[in-house]
């Protein structure tokens, strides 16, 4: 049993970041129809800045390790907000009428660069997240929780319950869910519709660095290729809650999260070792594959008609 | 008359640049121009140890190139064609033929078995020589290509002294591996010589290259108890895998093999890493021959050693010694002269056996203590 618990404890915060992510995904498709596959580049990007403020300050500054690290944030977030600016400013903005192949093209143009870049910048050796955050661990029914764990877990929460408020009840989440449903029509009552897409990016980007930093601190390393592979998760569960749906990404990245986790925990002994670990993303792809079959539109996809 | 006119310049300019592609072993100066190509992972989660590699080989052609090489009379100059397969197997196949289109002399790679491998079969086609300085896969080796060579201990050799010391350690044996065929082969090695010496292997878990997340598979191995988790795989799964497991509260004795005896691994396991053990083929850098010289250039050009770079500098100085010793540019005579190598280099004496391994190579155990790796026992391989 509490072996059980700790696999679900691992996938929930697995999970969370993964949902965090995805909501950067569906937020745009939800807008503009649009894969955006360069927002797990932006992700790393995030991560990367935070670790060069804290690597500066470490070592330089008497501040506890928490302050330290909000710090990085404080410097990586609005330094996404700007990427993400830029990218659809640059990459899509120019092709929003274009055949629907080239911005997802482009898409993946700029992934690649971020990555080099990235690359350039900061070199290709692992970026260590220094340890000044709490490594203490508690006994809960017999499974292991860390304080970064319960950390991570409760600001995913708190974000997620953040972006529904902004997205349900107020005037600029009206905005976005019009343009949604109809840009030329939200465009004739007065929306901006070209400055509604840009905050979706900037918002959407903002919550990616704070991802990317729970995923460095969490493994206690960054690299610039960390993104490639959140990025196709983060994807994965987008589809998997129904893209373009928030609270479908949120329950698609949990979902996923603990998928994974029961699955690579389990699989060898249900099958006799006939199957192991190494079937963990097979497993989660499979029921991605399930679902798409059964339900196309993914878990949440016709729900709520509202998308945003 | 002028549209003709144009199409013979068209032709004529064309008609050069084709023989200007045509690889010209000479340079306008009559010098001799021998081309060694370099191949590693320069991209993707394993480019440090790529780049090490290519700076290692980069520095021995370097101080070749400064002493000055003479072929049939004739002065020749190195140059190293340094490609990146992104240790991705179809990759590594692609950037072969382009080095074998540019008709090198001599590859020095892969770094990865997995992309060694399925490369083999096309440098073994085209008759040029191979030698990995750091693909320790059993099968690199056995597909019996004569173009296939390697100055390091191979997975065997290392498997068997890494899992009789495993058994050693305790009865009770987790094994995960990066079904990379590095890390599998190692893992299989491992596990068929800790069976032998009477250990249990109570799991065997599995994960991917690009992986940073093993909770899941580190909590079912809680539950099974085990005395000691071997991982055969790179450094930036095993870092991560050692801060899981301390924090998840396992206090089996990790152990790994020469992919996670690494300086990185140092730097971002930290104090996570204390008492960690990893084996490495070869000696210690501080007990190599020429380590501590080799240390001090290496250093001085290119910052830290990862791992592997002494043995692409001996491997490209066995390169060119055969090369030198046919005295002709043709594959064919420095194969037949890399065969018969009989060299002392940075890493130690290399003498390749009839498939083409490193004959009678060692195997060290490092622990990580005070955060350095420190030599535990060195064992002789059974030299064979």
């Amino acid at each position: 049993m509490d072996i059980f618990l700790q696999q679900l404890i691992n996938g929930l915060v697995l999970g969370s970041v993964y949902a965090l992510v995805a909501l950067g995904y569906t937020m745009v498709y939800g807008i503009l129809e649009l894969i955006n596959f360069a927002h797990g580049e932006v992700t790393m990007i995030g991560a990367m800045v935070a670790l060069s403020v804290i690597g500066a300050l470490v070592g330089h500054v008497a501040l506890p390790g928490v302050v330290i690290v909000a710090m990085g944030v404080l410097v990586a977030v609005p330094v996404c907000m700007l990427l993400g600016f830029t990218i659809e400013r640059v990459a899509y903005r120019p092709l929003r009428h274009a055949p629907r192949l080239a911005p997802l093209i482009t898409a993946i143009g700029v992934s690649i660069l971020l990555q080099n870049l990235a690359m350039i910048i900061w070199g290709r050796e692992y970026v260590k997240f220094p340890p000044i955050l709490s490594s203490a661990t508690h006994q809960v029914a017999g499974a292991t929780i860390s304080d970064l764990q319960i950390f991570i877990l409760v600001l995913s929460l708190l974000i997620m319950a953040g972006l529904v408020a902004l997205v349900q009840k107020t005037k600029l989440g009206r905005a976005m869910r019009a343009t949604a449903q109809a840009p030329q029509v939200a465009a004739l009552m007065g929306v901006n519709v070209n400055s509604v897409i840009s905050l979706t990016f900037i918002i959407g980007s903002a919550i990616a660095a704070i991802a990317g930093v729970m995923v460095a601190a969490y493994y206690g390393l960054a690299h610039y290729y960390m993104g490639f592979m959140l990025g196709l998760k983060a994807f994965t569960a987008a589809v998997l809650g129904g893209i373009g749906n928030l609270a479908g990404a949120m329950l698609g990245g949990l979902l996923l999260g603990v998928i994974e986790s029961l699955g690579a925990g389990y699989i060898g002994d249900i099958t006799g070792g006939f199957m192991g670990s190494n079937y963990q993303d097979v497993f989660a792809f499979f029921v991605l594959i399930l679902v798409l079959v059964l339900r196309p539109s993914g878990l949440l996809g016709e729900q709520v008609g509202e998308r945003a | 008359m002028t549209s003709r006119f144009l199409a013979s310049i068209l032709v004529a300019t064309l008609g050069l640049s084709l023989s200007a592609c045509g690889k010209k072993p000479e340079t306008s100066n009559g010098e001799l121009v021998i081309k060694i190509g370099s191949v590693s992972p320069l991209t993707g989660p394993q480019s440090h140890l790529g780049k090490d590699n290519e700076n290692g080989a980069r520095l021995a052609v370097d101080e070749l190139n400064a002493k000055g090489v003479m072929i049939g009379g004739k002065k020749a100059r190195i140059e190293l064609l340094s490609e990146d397969d992104a240790a991705d197997p179809k990759t590594a196949t692609i950037v072969a033929q382009r080095l074998i289109d540019e008709k090198v002399a001599g590859v020095i790679g892969h770094l990865n078995s997995g992309t060694s491998i399925p490369a083999s079969k096309l440098y073994s086609d085209a008759g040029i020589a191979q030698i990995s300085p750091s693909a320790t896969a059993v099968k690199y080796t056995a597909q019996g290509f004569k173009t296939a060579f390697r100055v390091m201990t191979n997975d065997a050799q290392q498997g068997r002294v890494v899992g009789t010391y495993a058994a050693k350690l305790g009865k009770k044996i987790a094994i995960i591996d990066d079904r990379s065929a590095y890390g599998q082969g190692l893992a299989d090695e491992v596990e068929k010589a800790a069976k032998a010496a009477g250990a249990e292997i109570v799991a065997r878990e599995y994960t991917s290259d690009k992986a940073t997340d093993f909770t899941a598979i580190l909590t079912a191995i809680k539950g099974k108890d085990a005395d000691v988790i071997f991982f055969g795989g790179m450094d930036p799964q095993a870092a991560p895998m050692v801060q899981q497991m301390k924090r998840l509260g396992i206090t089996a004795q990790f152990l790994g093999g020469d992919g996670a005896q690494t300086a990185e691994f140092l730097h971002l396991a930290g104090a996570d890493g204390e008492g960690v053990i990893a084996s490495n083929p070869g000696l210690p850098l501080a007990s190599m021959p020429g380590g501590q010289a080799f240390e001090q250039k290496f250093t001085a050009k290119y910052g830290k050693i990862q791992n592997y770079s002494p043995y692409a500098y001996d491997a490209v100085m066995v390169m060119v010694g055969a090369i030198q010793r046919a005295n002709s540019l043709d594959p064919k005579l420095s194969l037949a002269e890399l065969e018969k190598t009989d060299y002392s280099g940075v890493t130690g004496k290399i003498r390749f056996d009839p498939k083409g391994d490193l004959a009678g190579g060692n195997v060290t155990l490092y622990q990580v203590k005070n955060g350095q790796w420190v030599p535990l026992e060195t064992v002789k391989s059974d030299g064979q």
